[in-house]
């Protein structure tokens, strides 16, 4: 098991956001969770990368058996989780290059592996950027400086491509990208699928996951998953929406 | 929230050591009789001594100016010694016959001296106290025709240019403090490019106070003659000590026709405890006259000790299609002041200028951006752009700017930017879920506000200032 959530429980600015949410992730799957406007989704997403705005209250969450609440945000990343930004923010004066070499040199000194060099670093970084249909200029500029909004989830793609996580956790990376980004983006997030990592795609729309197969769909709702299923599960909400799966919800 | 932003440890300063040398220091005070003493000490001409005794005897009626946005007690001119040196033969003919622990000194704070340790392509003038230790690269730089020595032994052996231009910029009456140094300024750093030269290494003057209980009151004066280009780097260090120092530095430069100087200043002088007990006051007075056309003065400062700086290195713009241009970062932290800027005065036509100041205040800083832009009647088609960023980090520390415009001339173009921020939690916890430490992710937002600014510096330098910002801003998050 890579990710393990029991019962988790999350506020923000003393509002109950999460409300038990249990999840449970493999390596080589890719989980997608979907849900209305409001239900938790990137709280769900933020909480699991440590943001500090959001308390988590009750629940745990084991991350390669390991307490995944206990770890700094930063040493989440160098174990291997990251987080596509829903809202990427800009770092003015710092280019591209160097704000991605200083990612991927901060977990290679964690694993006791050596720096790469900007020069090295370069030619690592091209096929990658080729990958998302990018030139050399992109890495010149600093980081999500005057990109629009598509190009800032390029960007967090691109990012996601060099640093190569075990757990991915996508949020709403298709939202605000026309069709031929969006074919992009989830082409090489497919493409880097392995037995040995995992993919948590956090979406509103059936769009993307027609791009990238889930293995599991789960439906957020009020703070917790409703219901899980395979991926005509997506198909099924694409046709009816959530409102029967709130009534059911309710019911229960 | 619980990223700790605000949590303060003591950041250790690097450069705190003493040197243990004996000195010879004047007892405190200051008297026309400290005067003599000291232009005695300097084997001074007559004329320099009546000069510096004109220049006490203003500051005496002058009162201390109190218009700045900084607090401190009030300061005893008389429990100040005016004069430390560390003892040594009166008149050194080579580096052999320097102190080895002076030479010592200066290699632990960078600056090595002798001749095999020398950085490349940086000559350096290095001021212990109150007297210059050494100068480097002499010889090569008199192939060129350039002078560059101690300001006391410029007046000895280059009267002429000295007594030309000394106060000539910066009178001996200007204000309080320039005043002061007029009248005790002990040693400093002397600089004449000649003619169409363009000087072929970086000079650079590295100021140590060592004694305690004393002032630095060092003077330097730079003339570019014309179609010359001179770069120029200040650096400056103090040992941790618990009481205030003072230092009332004066700064000429003059730029005649077609004349570039370029002075970039890399100031670290002990800030102070989290308590804001000890450290530096750093009350300067900086002028660069660009009196010939299509002159150019250019000042970057990077400021990240004292416990209170207070200075505005100021262009003034007489000849014609003159440039000036400040490009400025000054950072407070635990309990430092700042009250900095700069003057751009418009006289000729077509005159330039450029402000970028960079703000950044963490802890229980204070950092004020003060600059004045004023264009005078004859200043046809002058142009000023400024900029002013402040960045906060915490909810302790202050940003302030107050910038003054005069325009006398309606020809004038002037743009004003400015914008003040909170150093983003959003932008640290995005770089921290790249892999990036709280302190590496501080670093590299700071780093990239004051980019503009970084990038005017000397190549060899800019390395130095971006680790001295890491270092000072060091337990500002955590």
């Amino acid at each position: 098991m890579l990710l393990e959530i029991k019962n988790l429980h999350a506020t923000v600015e003393g509002r109950e956001i999460l409300r038990g949410v249990d999840l449970a992730v493999n390596v080589g799957e890719v989980h997608a969770i979907m849900g209305p406007n409001g239900s938790g989704k990137s709280t769900l997403a933020q909480v699991l990368a440590g943001h500090p705005a959001y308390a988590v209250t009750a629940g745990t969450v084991l991350y390669q058996g390991k307490d995944l609440l206990a770890m700094t945000p930063e040493a989440r990343a160098r174990e291997g989780v990251f987080l596509a930004f829903q809202y990427p923010v800009a770092i003015r004066g710092i280019t591209n290059a160097y704000f991605l070499r200083s990612a991927v040199n901060a977990i290679r000194k964690y694993r006791g592996e050596e720096e790469f060099g900007p020069v090295e670093f370069m030619d690592a970084l091209a096929e990658k950027l080729q990958a998302i249909g990018w030139d050399d200029s992109y890495l010149s500029r600093p980081v999500n400086e005057g990109f629009s909004g598509g190009e800032k989830k390029r960007n967090e793609i691109l990012q996601l491509a060099v640093l190569d996580p075990k757990l991915a956790i996508l949020d709403e990376t298709d939202s605000g990208l026309d069709i031929d980004a969006l074919k992009t983006v989830a082409h090489t997030v497919d493409k880097l699928r392995r037995p040995d990592n995992a993919t948590v795609l956090v979406t509103h729309y059936y769009r993307i996951l027609t791009h990238i197969q889930p293995d599991v769909v789960h439906v957020l709702s009020n703070g917790r998953i409703v219901k899980s299923g395979g991926k005509e599960l997506a198909l099924e909400l694409e046709e009816k929406g959530y409102d029967w799966l709130r009534e059911a919800a309710a019911v229960a | 929230m619980s990223t700790g932003i605000e949590a303060q440890v003591l950041q250790p300063y690097k450069y705190g050591f003493i040197t243990d040398i004996e000195a010879e220091v004047v007892p405190p005070g200051l008297s026309e009789d400290v005067i003599r003493l000291i232009s005695a000490k300097k084997g001074e001409p007559e004329w320099m001594l009546d000069w510096r005794l004109k220049a006490y005897r203003n500051w005496v009626k002058m009162p201390e100016p109190h218009w700045s946005n900084v607090k401190y007690g009030p300061i005893d001119y008389q429990a100040i010694s005016y004069y430390a040196a560390p003892k040594q033969r009166p008149q050194l003919e080579n580096l052999e016959q320097v102190d080895p622990k002076l030479l010592e000194t200066f290699e632990k704070l960078g600056i090595p001296i002798e001749e095999r340790k020398r950085l490349t392509g940086v000559a350096v003038d290095a001021v212990f106290d109150s007297v210059s230790v050494a100068t480097t690269f002499r010889e090569e730089l008199a192939k060129h025709g350039i002078i560059f020595c101690a300001i006391s032994e410029a007046i000895r052996e280059h009267p002429e240019l000295v007594r030309q231009y000394l106060g000539s910029v910066v009178p001996y009456n200007d204000n309080f403090f320039a005043a002061l140094n007029s009248a005790v300024f002990t040693d400093g750093s002397f600089a004449y490019i000649p003619k169409g030269v363009r000087c072929p290494l970086e000079l650079s003057t590295y100021f140590r106070i060592n004694a305690s209980a004393t002032g630095q009151f060092e003077r330097t004066l730079i003339i570019a003659d014309e179609g010359s280009h001179v770069s120029y780097l200040e650096g400056c260090s103090a040992p941790i000590r618990d009481e205030n120092q003072l230092h009332a530095a004066v700064v000429e430069l003059v730029a005649l026709d077609d004349a570039t100087i370029k002075y970039s200043t890399i100031q670290n002088w002990y800030p102070g405890d989290e308590n804001g007990r000890g450290g530096i006051y750093n009350f300067v007075t900086k002028r660069g006259a660009c009196r010939g056309r299509n002159s150019k003065v250019s000042w970057t400062q990077v400021e990240t000790g004292s416990a209170i700086t207070w200075k505005y290195p100021g262009c003034i713009l007489q000849g014609d299609n003159s440039i000036g241009e400040f490009y400025s970062v000054a950072v407070t932290n635990q309990r430092q002041q700042a009250d900095t800027g700069t003057k751009m005065i418009h006289m000729g036509k077509n005159t330039r200028s450029t402000i970028v100041s960079k703000g950044i205040s963490a802890g229980r800083g204070q950092n004020t951006y003060r600059g004045l832009v004023k264009i005078l009647k004859g200043a046809d088609n002058a142009r000023n752009y400024s900029q002013c960023d402040s960045m906060l980090i915490g909810d302790q520390c202050g940003a302030h700017t107050f910038p003054y415009i005069d325009v006398r001339n309606s020809t004038a173009i002037m743009e004003h930017e400015a914008s003040t921020s909170k150093i983003g939690e959003d932008q640290i916890f995005y770089a921290k879920q790249r892999g990036l430490s709280a302190e590496d992710a501080v670093s590299m937002i700071v780093n990239g506000f004051c980019k503009e600014v970084f990038k005017e510096l000397p190549m060899e330098f800019a390395v130095e200032a971006q680790r001295l910002l890491g270092i000072s801003l060091e337990g500002s998050v955590g």
